[in-house]
């Protein structure tokens, strides 16, 4: 089986600047365990895919990241996670500032029951980033502008974000995410509940924000992962199995379980 | 095989048959829902369209300008002014016995509306006037064909004199059936033939008013807190348990905890809306917070990410995103339970709002009574007068909790949201 690697050339001497380091990250749901000493570096400007079979803990990963299992009254998160510097898990650590600068993309694409320029201009106004009616339109145009969206909803931005079909709202949540301009964008499977044609264009979309953003994906698909990510971490039961560069992962994998997964025979 | 779709094998048939079967029962079973409830409202209709209406009596008043003085229209002895209009109408009756049957034909009351006519227009006075009163209530009752003439000639309490009366009075044209205003514009009364539903009226809007302020801020305020805030263990488990116990409770219970708590404890005015609100708002935060939880839970988890995960605070998230969503059921499980403490007697009784009350009361402080409360007062009275007025405010009280879902109903519709 081949796959197609990430067009992108990359430098293969240079090294990445490290922006996520999980350290030894055990999670627990009551007494079940979701993760094994998972420790993963992730470089900064990249896109990192999570991939594995599903239940092997890569949401859960993810949810770590921007402490989103604070939420689950019965999960428990051990180990260090250090974004830039700073370790997210500290007491003094508000994970409203926090998750300011981690943004995510869900699933299944979220919009708020309110209209497209609400949805967007929603995180700016909590977080009184802009200062003016004006600055808000225009940071509402930019957002939906890098997540090529704007062409499509410029004439109905009072129109509920709810009444886009599946691939704009997710867009629409893209551009959620970006207004409020974090340094990482957490995506759990953006493009699973998408048809091919609305997933070519997250995909497109993801590659373009690579540029500004951190970007660390859950897909399930390994296309998805070959295509949009330079690097690629394999999950499997609750362990971080192999993680290094993409290409490297599809065409020369470490361990048999990868092996087995890329091929097929997991999964 | 081209009848493929056509043929009916009798195992298909059967399945059809059962389906056959299952809506004729559910067609039964709505038409004797509302076979049941066309009857109730049938019957309390028929009973109550009577207290609608009133009978008067029309006389020629001599309003003799030697009787009233006219900087005090108001003292002089109108009773006395009627009684003699009514001797003079019936002339030939002279004995003390029969002319205070002539008497008992109108209301007691009669005199009060000429005392007003006099006082809004003293130019009447000095001329003969002829002036409709209020019939009394055996009167009344005789008029609406309620009672019927007995072989001696009497109808009811009225005796066979008196019938012979008020044949002369309907032949001359002096009797009629007008709408009977003062059903709601009045209070109270010991005459049925007065009594109106206006003081038992103002005190349910005021009780329930005071209810409402109590319990919808509380209600859906524990309720965010409980669904949104508290983390999941035994004690948020002990709470849920504990408040779906409360909202079973009897009623009465709740009358006796206001009467021990906020009349003996608090020395909170006896018999005012205010405690009946108290009262009916304890009992009614239970369905609130019940009701608004399930409304909370039925907000997707989507939601709530989304907003969390863009840095809401949850106070931010609960409300910017879940309550708006949540608010049509909220207010439904508030308007569930104001309905259900719109009809409740037992507890007020308790806190003492079973008293006779003639007034209106304008304040929350004042000593009222309540719909329901005075459905049971009249129910339990002995004059026949007071079944129609009983029936007449069953009808007002539907119409009240009618009015109140009406209310919620588009409260709804403007707050209904997609998600
Ligand atoms: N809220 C939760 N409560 C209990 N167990 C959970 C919860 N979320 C996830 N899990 C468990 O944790 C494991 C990993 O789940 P998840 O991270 O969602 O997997 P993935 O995203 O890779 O499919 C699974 O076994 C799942 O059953
Ligand atoms: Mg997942």
């Amino acid at each position: 089986m081949t796959l197609a690697v990430s067009t992108s050339v990359e430098p293969e001497t240079q090294i990445d600047q490290v922006i996520v380091k999980a350290s030894d990250i055990n999670v627990f749901y009551g007494d079940k365990q979701a993760l094994y000493t998972v420790s993963l570096h992730v470089p900064q400007n990249k896109v990192t895919a999570l991939i594995g079979p599903s239940g092997c803990g890569k949401t859960t990963f993810l949810k770590c990241i921007n402490r989103m299992n604070d939420l689950i009254d019965i999960c428990r998160v051990e180990g260090e996670i250090l974004v830039g510097d700073q370790d997210i898990y500290a007491p003094a650590v508000d994970v409203v500032a926090l998750r300011a600068h981690i943004g995510m993309v869900f699933q299944k694409p979220n919009p708020f029951p309110k209209s497209i320029f609400d949805n967007v201009a929603y995180g700016l106004r909590i977080h009184n980033i802009a200062t003016s009616k004006t600055e808000l339109a225009d940071r509402v145009e930019s957002s939906l502008r890098s997540a090529a969206l704007w062409e499509e909803v410029k004439d109905r931005l009072d129109q509920p974000g709810t009444s886009l079909s599946g691939g704009q709202q997710q867009r629409l949540c893209i551009a959620r995410a970006i207004a409020i301009q974090p340094k990482i964008i957490l995506m759990d499977e953006p493009a699973s509940a998408l048809d091919p044609i609305a997933t070519a264009k997250i995909e497109e979309l993801i590659d373009d924000l690579r540029q500004n953003y951190t970007i660390i994906i859950v897909t399930h698909s390994m296309q998805q992962a070959a295509r949009v990510s330079q690097y690629t971490a394999f999950f499997h039961m609750g362990e971080l199995v192999e993680h290094g560069k993409t290409k490297s992962i599809f065409t020369a994998p470490n361990d048999e379980r990868t092996q087995n997964y890329i091929t097929g025979r997991i999964g | 095989m081209t009848d493929t779709f056509t043929k009916r094998t009798p195992h298909l048939a059967r399945r059809h048959a059962r389906e056959i079967r299952f809506q004729w029962l559910g067609k039964i079973a709505i038409s004797i829902a509302v076979g049941f409830l066309l009857i109730m409202v049938g019957t309390i209709s028929w009973m109550g369209a009577g207290a609608l209406k009133q009978t008067q009596i029309s006389l020629q008043v001599y309003l003799d300008p030697q009787e009233i003085d006219t900087s005090a229209v108001e003292k002089a002895d109108y009773g006395a002014m009627v009684k003699t209009a009514l001797r003079a109408t019936f002339p030939e009756v002279k004995k003390r016995r029969d002319t205070r049957k002539l008497y008992k034909l109108l209301s007691s009351q009669a005199a009060f509306g000429l005392q007003r006519q006099i006082k809004e227009n003293p130019d009447l006075i000095g001329q003969t006037k002829s002036v409709w009163f209020i019939a009394s209530d055996d009167v009344d009752m005789f008029f609406k064909a309620n009672i019927t003439v007995d072989t001696n000639g009497n109808a009811g309490k009225l005796d066979e004199k008196q019938v012979q009366w008020l044949a002369t009075l309907d032949k001359s044209g002096a009797v009629r059936s007008r709408f009977n205003t003062g059903f709601f514009l009045s209070g109270d009364s010991r005459e049925p033939e007065l009594a109106g539903i206006l003081s038992a009226f103002a005190g349910t809007t005021l009780t329930l008013f005071v209810c409402f302020l109590l319990s919808f801020p509380i209600g859906i305020l524990a309720a965010v807190y409980l669904e949104e805030f508290i983390p999941e263990n035994r004690w948020s488990d002990l709470i849920e348990v504990n408040i779906n116990n409360l909202a079973a409770v009897p009623s009465i219970v709740f009358g006796l905890l206001g009467l021990a708590v906020f009349l003996n404890a608090f020395d909170l005015p006896r018999s005012s809306p205010l405690v009946g609100g108290m009262v009916l708002a304890l009992m009614t935060l239970p369905t609130i917070i019940i009701a608004s939880r399930s409304a909370l839970r039925s907000v997707p988890p989507s939601i709530r990410e989304a907003a969390l995960g863009i840095g809401a605070t949850r106070t931010q998230m609960v409300f910017h995103h879940v309550a708006p969503l949540a608010m049509s059921g909220m207010l439904t499980g508030t308007i569930i339970g104001m309905a259900r403490a719109l009809g409740e007697t037992a507890p007020l009784l308790m806190i003492g709002m079973v008293a006779f009350i003639v007034d209106t009361p304008t304040s929350i402080l004042q000593p009222a009574t309540a719909l329901p409360v005075q459905i049971f007062l009249w129910a339990d009275s002995p004059e026949r007068g007071f079944l129609e007025k009983t029936s007449a405010a069953i009808i007002v009280l539907i119409a009240f909790l009618i009015a109140m879902n009406l209310i919620a109903i588009i409260l709804r519709n403007k707050y209904r949201q997609r998600f």
